[in-house]
């Protein structure tokens, strides 16, 4: 068979392959390389001694294979494996045939009996193991043929009985990831192995090895999730395993418990040593709580974590897990939360904590006091206390899961979490403020909480302080000092903190808008008017009164009887910032005078949008109108741009849509232009004007395409084809356009080889998509591809720009979603005349803080521009730490820029702006393309030649006065 | 039956004075060496005479370990290896060992030097006394001597705490001294792994508390001084130099830190100081997030804290000081006290509790106007809290740990007797272990069983592991093999290997038997008939018949012989070595029984 094998080897060793080409024009004759398996075999039969063959095998992995040689490559293996005698060379071959049985596009099946083979006479643990790991491999590639995988389960189980760990490893997780899981098949094929595998599993849970216990439980969880129903019977044996000796023990075992929880919740299980019952899901929270103080802090992290997910639990265990039970004494104390809601609702506020105070009350019953198989008594009481911070993360987010499906549990976590917001390390805080957010709506926050929550406003930090914010924009406050109070500490933070100024009205516009009845009482005390006196007026620009006006407005929207207590000036201001702040200040019916802007309905879904509708319809219109002359089009199609844009303006979230079409309409409208026959019919010397035209247009359509293809998120792989046809288009234009622009033939057939190459990758990459794009440029200069190729340049040309002319116009399908790239500098804010004034050659560091909107990977693709007066301009990459994603969508950077510069006489401006940074290789479209990674590296992709990297500017550039001085000497 | 002996010659039933004499496997340990707060004659030490009357205490103690810093534990010890005298090691981690003679000096100072005290340990001693001192690492496993060895486990309550192990052979004791079940703001919590100790003797401080969580305490804390400073007021923060003060000032500093506060806080120098030093120097001893970030900034250097000077009591404007000592009743914390009285804006905080007599104490419980010395009336309009900040394990901790460990038995030391009846109740109810709780001077003997090792040759565990089924944990195995004993060690070998080191000669051990058959045939034939017989019987053995005209059956030998007189009956002789006695004696059982009438 050796032989055989050898000669097959040789065979594809000078094997001649033809590759027929769809061109008729272009036939290559190919070589393939010599076979990697030739090399191979010959390689190992030099070698002399087992390192030397080691050597051989480790070079040999470091290459891939092609997927036709991988069975030849397995052969030549397996032969060697048979004959070798040291055991790192086996279980070097061992792993090797696993790692190409991994080969994409190569089906293992051939290989099996072979595996299987091997396996009979292994002796060393070792190889056997990695043996077993290979059939892993084989098994995992064979899923659909349930009798192979009958055959390596069979083949495990044999091997459980090995006396080494490693082995009866492996073998468990061979039955986990192919033991048999349809209770149908199961039946026939089982008949004959006549096992259970559950049951084989099961019988491991308590194996001598820690190790193999720990497989045994994954093997099981293995199979529970790919669909086999787990039996209830093993929840007493995992109940077992959780005091084991191991902590990865414990902690699989954790999570077999929950699985076994969520599969049974409603069964009924003793209470060992009484006779009483509870439900599963009860006595399984009760022992995962136990394991909340357990000695190793990952299993701590992985019980709790498991115990946010338990949502069946009855709400009497769900509110032990945060009741300690104290006692002093042998007496029933209060804890200081009870103690708090005490004082507070008895009326008394802050009174001095005398010695005492917290005095134990009640006596004890020493006999019931049970001090810890209490179950999840305190459970999360310990976990927000743990030493390890990932720990208390983990009980953070398991309190924020319950209490989001529990509003009593909701309310009851509320003073630990309140407490959480002092924890020593800031995750741990922004977390709990984070859950605090999302569990706000079943809650409302008492005085003393809310007094607790505030106090952090006062935090360094600026993550906190925001995500306090937006906390507090959500949260209901229960009642008129309690706006107050948030007000005062607000307004506090507003002098502490000035650069919070944006989200500190922010989050008093929702607080006012929420508590519209609470903050009328107010009114007057926060406007300071007095019945008789008139009141100074306030300073306008002090962003300590706008906050109140802003909290005012709000509350006013749905108020209305507030503005009777307006004096006159506050209607002045409401003008002056409805304006300036539309976002913030809503409008209001105010007495005499007119309410501006349309009134907005809701309750108009946006299936029926008109403005929808109105995009939609004069999108069709415009594809319609495809045949009329040359200049209706024109003029409809500037028209419709109008509309557009126009559209985008008024409806926020059409915005991307409409921008998206309004961009493709104009380059469709510059192509015309630029292709209208009038002038490429005028004599040579005129051409210049004409000539400059045409290649701007190309020029713009060229930028137009890139902003289209980058500047969108939601943009799919249908839209792409047409802006890569656009991209062709301008490309052929310019290409005309230098054409009859310059002498000689020579510099002209490079840029047609060119233009040809990229059609032909155009080709390629979009092959999937042509049959949509009948009549269109690309479709018509395919079909006279075979004329192109042969004929000269002049003649090439001259196709193109019939083609052009003649092709039609692709309509543009739109996605259900298109959002448009979009950046907000919020700082610096460009107002200061104070320039900031360093020494000219050391640096100065600019504080840029930006939103970014529907930025994709804004890490790798935004960039900071710096433009000096002088024309010079700076790029600054930002770490990926300084940009922050608070919402979805949505991201936030805050960084440093670093300005430096020769000295100047006078200070000046400099312009700075966000850039979003492309590569045509990043595209979308060429990451479709497959690449598997044991293909043939040398065929690389024509794609990263013409790979096209440039940046779109896509905010408001700044400007900031700045004034190097000389230095001193 | 091994046992072990426990006698308290000190926190037997009691907090103070620990000090606790372990026998184990005829070795004697001394656990801690403190002394007694309440007492100022010979009742502060622990009575060593009961240890011996007369000679070196060298002679009757292999080591002594001390847990912590604090005087309760480690007080005595200048007395106890200097004027008693004592040679051998003494036991501590690194970061007592440099605390302790700080507080050692310190307490010298103000019994000789104060309170003029003679006949009491000098400088010189304490520094002679900690040249016997033997500094371990956590986890480390340090060998006292060949078969004694100890090793220490972190136990939070303050910086270089920690718990012992103490192993000889396969008996084994954990003392806890005292420990924290809740990590604070400097400091872990408690860890011991599953060592399943024979005995773990545990304080019981709290034996009847469980403590609200953490959180709420310091929040409150918090907020009463950040709401006194923000007011223009002055706070008051009396403690002791070592422990809590380091919590609260981390409190406070990381508390100025985030909230960007700028009054300042100052710190009575002094004792303090130099502890301070020790702290920044052990931050492998402290909590994760001090640990994880000190190289960034090592939090225990002060942004914001600064040294106090007697003068800044005077100046205006808010501030935070911190003074010794803790519970009022002199020195600096005294001083500031009576400057800052009479001012309502002011607060004192007293983090600790306070002993009946203090000014700490009667401020507490409300008293208002207070006569100092000198018969002056001090008024006392500032605002007085009281935060508890404790650093021992509450009942659930206690049973925490012992959950953690596992151990046989528990003892209880350091606590009030009353307290420590209710959680031996609970122990004893919830583990089902025993659980004591001597009184000093008296001794409790606990009972092992020590699971003795035995070193087994890999060639005989192997070979006798191959003959039955995997090795099943719950059922007990049977093995063949000879157990040698020899210079205090045990083996399990082979028998042939055996044979071999002791230089026997093997000898075989045959049982012979001879049983009559009536069967009137010819010898051969009977032979063939009992080998039929056999042969269908004994399916799972190999039978034979050999051309001698002898069966075996495995090492079995059967011979036939016609009786000597009487030709009817014939004689089987049967003969086994005493290996195959189970077999051998089967088969001579179904011969006796007789052949069965065969059908040929």
């Amino acid at each position: 068979m050796a032989a055989h094998l050898k000669k097959r080897v040789y065979e594809e060793f000078t094997k001649v392959v033809q590759q027929q080409h769809e061109d008729l024009s272009a036939k290559k004759l190919r070589l393939t390389k010599p076979s990697k398996s030739a090399a191979l075999h010959v390689d190992l039969c030099k070698a002399t001694s087992p390192a030397d063959a080691l050597q051989y095998l480790l070079q040999f992995a470091r290459k891939p294979v092609e997927v036709e040689s991988v069975e030849g490559v397995v052969r030549i293996l397996l032969e060697h494996y048979y004959k070798e005698n040291d055991a790192s060379v086996r279980l070097k071959i061992a792993s090797l045939l696993g790692l190409l049985s991994k080969t994409a596009g190569f089906s293992p099946d051939c290989i099996m009996d072979d595996a299987i083979n091997t396996l009979q006479n292994e002796k060393s643990h070792q190889v056997l193991a990695q043996l077993l790991d290979t059939l892993l491999v084989i098994g995992t590639k064979l899923t659909e043929n349930p009798s192979v995988r009958m055959r390596l389960v069979e083949v495990a189980c044999k091997h459980l009985t090995d006396s080494s760990h490693g082995v009866r490893n492996k073998c468990l997780q061979l039955i986990g990831c192919l033991g048999p899981v349809e209770k149908g098949v199961a039946k026939e094929v089982e008949s004959q192995s006549a096992k259970d595998v559950q049951k084989i599993i099961g019988d491991h849970f308590n194996d001598q090895d820690p190790r193999v216990r720990t497989a045994a439980i994954k093997a099981m969880l293995q199979l529970h999730e790919r669909g086999l129903k787990l039996q209830q019977t093993i929840y007493c044996q995992a109940c077992k395993l959780l005091a084991d000796d191991y902590e990865q023990v414990r902690s699989a075992a954790v999570q077999l418990i929950w699985v076994l929880s969520q599969l049974y919740p409603e069964s009924i299980v003793p209470i060992p040593s009484s006779n009483e019952e509870i439900r599963l899901v009860d006595d399984a929270f009760g022992k995962i709580c136990h394991m909340v103080s357990d000695g190793s802090w990952v299993v701590r992290v992985q019980a709790a974590k498991l115990l946010g997910s338990m949502q069946q639990v009855s709400s009497h265990f769900l509110e032990q897990t945060l009741d300690k039970k104290l006692m002093s004494d042998l007496r029933r104390k209060r804890t200081a939360h009870e103690r708090a809601k005490e004082l507070y609702s008895s009326g008394e506020f802050s009174s001095g904590r005398k010695w005492g105070d917290d005095a134990p009350k009640e006596e004890i019953d020493t006999g019931a006091v049970n001090l810890i198989e209490s179950g999840a008594c305190g459970a999360f009481v310990h976990g927000l206390e743990d030493e390890m911070y990932e720990v208390r993360i983990a009980a953070v987010e398991a309190l924020c899961m319950l209490a989001q499906s529990s509003p009593s549990f909701a309310e009851k976590c509320l003073d630990f979490l309140v407490d959480m917001f002092n924890d020593e390390i800031e995750e741990v805080r922004l977390q709990s403020i984070h859950t605090m957010r999302k569990i706000s709506n079943n809650i409302t926050l008492r005085e003393d909480q809310l007094d607790t929550v505030l106090a952090v406003l006062e935090d360094s930090s600026r993550d906190i302080r925001e995500a306090l914010h937006e906390l507090l924009c959500c949260t209901n406050v229960s009642t008129k000092e309690g706006i107050h109070l948030a007000l005062v500490e607000l307004l506090k933070n507003l002098t502490k903190y000035p650069t919070d100024r944006e989200s500190i009205w922010k989050c008093l516009k929702f607080l006012g808008s929420r508590h519209p009845t609470l903050v009328l009482p107010l009114v007057p005390e926060l406007l300071s008017t007095h019945p008789f006196f008139d009141t100074p007026e306030p300073d306008m620009d002090d962003p300590a009164y706008i906050a109140v006006l802003v909290l005012i407005f709000n509350a006013a929207k749905s108020c209305p009887t507030m503005p009777a207590l307006f004096s006159d000036h506050t209607f002045r201001h409401y003008a002056y910032l409805r304006d300036s702040l539309s976002h913030l200040v809503p409008p209001l019916r105010l007495p005499g005078r007119k309410l501006v802007s349309s009134p907005v309905s809701p309750s108009i879904t946006p299936n029926e949008d008109p403005s929808q509708q109105f995009l939609h319809q004069s999108l069709e219109r415009v594809y319609n109108l495809q045949h009329l002359d040359p200049q209706g089009v024109q003029e409809l199609l500037e028209f419709t741009i109008r509309d557009l844009q126009r559209l985008g303006e008024l409806q926020s979230e059409l915005a991307g849509m409409a921008d998206f079409t309004a961009t493709y309409l104009q380059c469709q409208l510059l192509l015309i232009k630029a292709l209208q026959e009038k002038l490429w019919n005028v004599a040579a010397p005129l051409y210049l004007k004409q000539n400059a035209l045409a290649s701007a247009a190309a020029k713009q359509i060229l930028e137009e395409t890139y902003k289209m293809e980058f500047m969108y998120s939601g943009v799919e792989s249908r839209q792409v084809v047409i802006i890569h046809h656009m991209r062709l288009q301008a490309k052929a234009l310019q290409l005309i356009v230098t054409a009859r622009t310059t002498r000689g033939a020579e510099p002209l057939f490079g840029m047609c080889e060119k233009f040809l190459q990229e059609v032909d990758s155009f080709q390629r990459c979009f092959i999937s998509e042509l049959p949509h794009m009948q009549g269109s440029f690309v479709d018509k200069l395919l079909d006279l591809m075979p004329r192109l190729v042969t004929s000269k340049p002049s003649e090439v040309v001259k196709i193109l720009q019939t083609t052009l002319r003649q092709s039609t116009f692709l309509h543009l399908p739109l996605p259900e979603q298109l959002h448009r790239a979009t950046a907000t500098i919020i700082e610096p804010t460009g107002e200061s005349d104070n320039p900031l004034r360093f020494t000219s050659g050391l640096v100065v560091a600019l504080d840029v803080d930006a939103t970014l909107e529907h930025v994709q990977d804004p890490q790798g693709t935004v960039k900071v521009q710096v433009l000096y007066p002088d024309g010079q301009a700076q790029l600054i990459h930002p770490k990926p730490a300084d940009f922050r994603n608070p919402g979805p969508g949505r991201h936030r950077l805050i960084t440093q820029v670093y300005l430096s510069h020769t000295a100047w006489t006078e200070p000046c401006q400099i312009e700075v702006r966000l850039l979003l940074a492309y590569n045509s290789n990043r595209s979308k479209a060429s990451a479709k393309i497959p690449k598997s990674t044991w293909s043939d590296s040398m065929e690389a992709l024509p794609q990263s030649e013409n790979g096209i990297e440039g940046t779109i500017p896509f905010s408001k550039p700044v400007k900031v006065y700045i004034m190097p001085k000389p230095a001193r000497r | 039956m091994p046992e072990i002996k426990v006698t308290p010659l000190g926190a037997g039933q009691d907090v103070g004075r620990s000090c606790i004499l372990v026998s184990i496997a005829g070795k004697n340990v001394m656990l801690d060496c403190g002394m007694h707060m309440g007492y100022n004659d010979d009742r502060r030490f622990p009575d060593f005479s009961y240890i011996t009357q007369n000679g070196r205490l060298t002679d009757f103690l292999d080591c002594v370990i001390i847990s912590h810093f604090h005087l309760d534990h480690c007080g005595a010890l200048p007395y106890f290896s200097e004027m008693v005298g004592y040679d051998g090691p003494i036991y501590m981690t690194h970061p007592t060992k440099a605390i302790c003679p700080i507080l050692l000096e310190d307490y010298r100072k103000i019994t000789v030097d104060k309170k003029g005290e003679t006949n009491f340990f000098t400088s010189q001693m304490i520094k002679d006394c900690m040249k016997k001192v033997v500094a371990v690492h956590l986890h480390q496993t340090v060998q006292v001597d060949e078969e004694l060895e100890i090793k220490a486990y972190y136990a939070g309550h303050v910086l270089g705490a920690a718990m012992f192990q103490i192993k000889v052979g396969c008996e084994s004791v954990v003392y806890t001294g005292d420990y924290n079940m809740t990590p604070d703001r400097h400091l872990g919590a408690a860890w011991i792994d599953k060592c399943r100790p024979d005995l773990l003797i545990s304080e019981s401080t709290y034996a009847t508390t469980i403590r609200d969580s953490k959180r709420c305490r310091e929040r409150d804390f918090l907020k009463k001084v950040h709401e006194t400073v923000e007011r223009g007021g002055k706070v008051l923060i009396p403690v002791f130099a070592l422990g809590r003060a380091q919590e609260l000032c981390i409190l406070l500093e990381t508390f100025w830190e985030r909230m960007n506060l700028k009054a300042p806080i100052y710190f009575s120098t002094g004792l303090t100081e130099k502890a301070n030093h020790y702290y920044k120097l052990f931050i492998t001893w402290t909590n994760q997030k001090i640990r994880k970030t000190f190289v960034q900034r090592n939090m225990f250097e002060f942004k914001h804290i600064k040294a106090f000077d007697r003068a800044f009591a005077d100046n205006p404007g808010p501030m935070v000081v911190f003074a010794t000592p803790g519970m009022l009743h002199a020195g600096q914390s005294l001083q500031i006290f009576r400057k800052w009285a009479g001012n309502e804006k002011n607060m004192v905080i007293m983090p600790g509790y306070c002993v009946q007599g203090t000014v700490g104490h009667k401020i507490l419980s409300g008293q208002r106007k207070l006569e100092m010395e000198g018969r002056q009336i001090l008024e006392v309009k500032m605002q007085v809290e009281y935060m508890s900040f404790s650093a021992h394990a509450d009942a659930k901790g206690i049973m925490q740990l012992i959950r953690q460990a596992e151990p046989q038995n528990v003892l209880l030391v350091h606590g009030e007797a009353k307290k420590m009846e209710f959680l031996k109740q609970k122990i004893e109810q919830e583990f089902h272990v025993n659980c004591y709780m001597p009184a000093n001077g008296e001794t409790t003997t606990i009972f092992t069983n020590p699971s003795i090792p035995v070193d087994i040759s890999l060639g005989l565990l192997k070979r006798e592991t191959a003959i039955g089924l995997l090795p099943d944990v719950k059922k007990p195995k049977l093995m063949h093999g000879t157990l040698i004993m020899k210079d205090n060690s045990f083996r399990l070998v082979s028998p042939e290997q055996a044979l071999k080191e002791l230089g026997l000669a093997e000898h075989q051990l045959r049982f012979t038997c001879r049983v009559h058959i009536q069967d009137p045939r010819k010898e051969h034939e009977t032979v063939l008939r009992v080998y039929n017989h056999l042969k269908a019987v004994l399916k799972d053995y190999s039978v034979q018949h050999l051309p001698d005209g002898s069966i075996t059956v495995e090492s079995i030998l059967i011979q036939a012989t016609a009786h000597s007189e009487d030709q009817g009956t014939k004689v089987l002789l049967v003969s086994w070595t005493y290996q195959d006695e189970e077999l051998g004696s089967y088969l001579t059982s179904l011969l006796k029984k007789g052949l069965p009438q065969s059908t040929s």
